[in-house]
């Protein structure tokens, strides 16, 4: 959380989030208790679960310790969840933070994207467009059929994941995958001491393996704790709606509106439907736009092809 | 009738002394001696990159995420299309009653062990954790089109090799019986794989009927080991891949490619060991060269369904892909591998001189290098044209070309196919030996079952 946008109101819904949920941690309230700290002087306020707003020390702040989803438990989804996104092309002006957050959150790299924004054009008369894309956790996956030892799989929840200890490096699901969403670890990833040692989990793809697939994994160790994946979050221009079909409903953060209306609005579509892959991503088109279109350095040499 | 046999060979001592020295394994000359010293070589660098690769890494190659598969998969391709030459000579022609075939079979046969067992490893090879190997059977996922693969390539290599080996007891049981002057252990293990054969008639009536019935399983297995290869690509979205033509089109050119192979092979063993163009006779070269054109017009007409159609439409994504093909960067390739690889062979073969032996031997090279990288422009193109623009990616991975280290793998595993095919000919007759000694006899009738 230690993003620094310009975003006043954003800001200031990420602290709300953090208080929450320091709150709502039994263990952070059980260090007033058991461990003698060195006070810093600093203090913080909390809202106790009694709902009292408390001033404490910072010393006695504990991070939530992590739940530790293993392998095997992250193949069941989160009860009762169907995740979905919504991503709105007319807000996109390629500022990158959504790539930059999810890089930073997922240790992976530049080689290894798990989300790109890229340049688009309906057609040679159109204005271009930035378009975010990711793995579309799709309801068909191409990918997970064609894994020959289910180290992909898909979960009641929509998300497909992949457990990278079991993965042989066959590569047959990224060609499968007409989105080209997935990475492969072609080396040794590049990873500082603490996160090689970090406990692996096929919910944070952390830490990626030498010879194994990873992707984009809707950051379902973040929405466990009720926030909002990394793309979602580092957005100051509201691009990513994230939210649960179930509910109809998706945020960006700033609003929470209904799924089936904002679709049915705003003219939602999914990326190359006649695939037959059932994205669980939705865009909305890049119409009535927020931002005039403008080429970055890489793409400005390209010309108009896209 | 098969009882007069022993009386027979006995009886005609000067005809079994000539064709079995003529056709008894020898040790190598000096150049069968470089030949094995120059494959080895390829082979053992093709192995030390290989043990670079399993330490660093698939990064040691030029794939990356976007070309994700490369010459290895497109390799193994090749692979699994030459190793059809075995069913081909082995079913095929046997069914169809082509007597012709016998010179034949033992060299298809070695060529199709030799190139399913280096297909296998050349898969292994491209694997990121090769370590993991365990998990396509502890995990088996039967709705993946690799696990069908796995399944039908282990089938084949059993069929193929207990093709390989049942004809070959005859001729254990022979080498066991008059080879003298070799070591222990080539005797002791002739004696060992010749089963206590003593050519009593019911032995030879459970040797027939088992050949016969290998021969009609291997033909569905050999048809399916090729479709299933065709597949890995045709059950994609991909542009170039995403094709129901897929099937047939990979089987017809590997039985080209097979029969391409077993010529080139032939070609060799004729040259190189004395007085074997007695039985690999000017005639066999023109059969097979009739067979190669044959199979390579059946090939002809499914490029011509696989390219044309689509070309016909041109339809989104699949234009770059063809635009690439025909005017673009593969180009030069494309139309090199389609006149030299299928339509000149087809043309110089439909003439008798064409099918000379050395004439139709630099013919089946070009159709084999044609084969090769036909493999590669099936497999790799494709992966140069993904849905999405390749943005913001280095230029190198936007255009696949091999590395050093990659091609010099690729080269050893070829040179691995042909030391295979090598040493099996140095330990056992490549041409059937009691089989040729039967038919020689004037007095020669074909078994029944036949």
């Amino acid at each position: 959380m230690t993003s620094t946008n310009q975003n006043n109101r954003r800001d200031f819904l990420k602290k709300g989030l953090g208080i929450a949920a320091v709150a709502g941690s039994v263990t952070a309230l059980r260090a007033f208790q058991q461990d003698s700290v060195e006070l810093t002087g600093e203090t913080v306020q909390l809202l106790s679960p009694q709902g009292e707003i408390v001033e404490i020390d910072k010393a006695y702040l504990k991070p939530i310790p992590e739940v530790h989803i293993s392998p095997d438990e992250a193949r069941e989804g989160i009860p009762g969840r169907r995740f979905v996104m919504v991503i709105d092309l007319a807000q996109c002006k390629n500022l990158r933070k959504c790539h930059d957050a999810c890089e930073k959150m997922h240790h992976c790299g530049p080689d290894n994207e798990f989300l790109k924004v890229l340049k688009m054009q309906a057609t040679e008369l159109a204005t271009p467009f930035w378009q975010p894309t990711m793995c579309f956790h799709c309801d068909e996956p191409p990918c997970v059929k064609v894994c020959p030892v289910d180290a992909t799989y898909k979960r009641s929840d929509g998300i497909v994941l992949i457990d990278t200890n079991r993965c042989i490096g066959c590569r047959f699901c990224m060609v499968a995958c007409p989105y080209s969403a997935r990475t492969f670890d072609w080396s040794e990833p590049q990873l500082s001491e603490e996160v090689k040692h970090q406990h692996y989990s096929p919910e944070t793809s952390v830490p990626a393996k030498k010879g194994t697939v990873s992707k984009c994994d809707f950051c379902p160790d973040v929405v466990r704790k009720g926030e909002m994946p990394h793309c979602v979050t580092a957005c100051p221009n509201g691009v990513f709606y994230f939210g649960d079909e179930n509910e109809d409903a998706v945020s960006n953060g700033a609003e929470t509106v209904r799924l089936s209306e904002l679709l049915r609005d705003r003219g939602g579509y999914r990326f190359m439907e006649d695939m037959g892959t059932k994205p669980r991503v939705y865009y909305l088109p890049p119409v009535n736009r927020a931002f005039p279109f403008e080429d970055d350095e890489f793409t400005k040499n390209k010309g108009s092809k896209s | 009738m098969k009882t007069k046999k022993s009386v027979t060979l006995a009886g005609d001592a000067d005809r079994v002394e000539t064709i079995s020295r003529d056709l008894m394994p020898k040790p190598f000359g000096w150049s069968g001696k470089i030949w094995v010293g120059v494959l080895s070589i390829i082979f053992l660098l093709g192995l030390f990159f290989y043990v670079q690769q399993v330490w660093y890494g698939l990064g040691i190659t030029a794939m990356r995420d976007y070309s994700t598969w490369g010459i290895y998969i497109s390799n193994f391709v090749f692979f699994v299309a030459i190793s059809l030459v075995g069913s081909l000579i082995s079913a095929i022609l046997k069914l169809s009653g082509a007597k012709w075939r016998t010179p034949l079979t033992r060299i298809s046969e070695m060529i199709a062990v030799a190139s399913i067992i280096f297909a296998a490893i050349v898969i292994i090879v491209d694997m990121g954790r090769p370590d993991r190997f365990l998990n396509v059977i502890l995990h088996a996922r039967i709705q993946s089109p690799i696990t069908w693969d796995v399944i039908v390539i282990t089938t084949y290599l059993v069929i193929s090799l207990l093709l390989f080996y049942l004809p070959l007891i005859p001729d254990l049981a022979f080498m066991r019986d008059r080879m003298k002057g070799i070591p222990a252990w080539q005797q002791k293990m002739y004696k060992i794989l010749a089963l206590g054969w003593k050519s009593d008639p019911g032995q030879e009536k459970i040797l027939r009927r088992s050949e016969q019935i290998l021969a009609i399983l291997i033909i569905p297995v050999a048809f399916g080991i090729h479709t299933v290869t065709s597949w890995l690509f045709a059950t994609t979205l991909r542009p170039g891949w995403d094709s129901s033509n897929f099937g047939p089109y990979f089987v017809s050119g590997a039985f080209m490619v097979g029969a391409g192979g077993v010529i080139a092979a032939m070609y060799i063993f004729r040259t190189h060991y004395t007085n074997w163009e007695k039985y690999l006779t000017d005639k066999h070269f023109d059969y097979m060269g009739r067979l190669l054109v044959l199979l390579s017009l059946v090939y002809l007409y499914f490029n011509i369904n696989e390219y044309f159609v689509p070309a016909y439409k041109m339809k989104g994504q699949e234009a770059e892909h063809l635009n690439a093909l025909f005017f673009g960067n593969y180009a030069p390739l494309f139309w090199s591998v389609q006149i030299f690889g299928m339509v000149l062979p087809i043309v110089l073969l439909l003439f008798p001189k064409g099918r000379k032996p050395l004439p139709i031997f630099l013919i089946s090279i070009l159709v084999i290098v044609g084969a090769w990288f036909k493999r590669f422009l099936i497999v790799i193109p494709t992966l140069s044209h993904p849905y999405i623009p390749m943005d913001r990616v280095p230029e190198s991975w936007q255009h696949y070309i091999p590395t050093f280290k990659e091609w010099s793998i690729t080269a050893g595993t070829l040179a691995g196919a042909l030391l295979i095919v090598t040493l099996m000919a140095r330990l056992l007759p490549a041409i059937p030996v009691v089989e040729t000694i039967e038919e020689a006899d004037p007095n020669h009738k074909a078994p029944e079952t036949d």
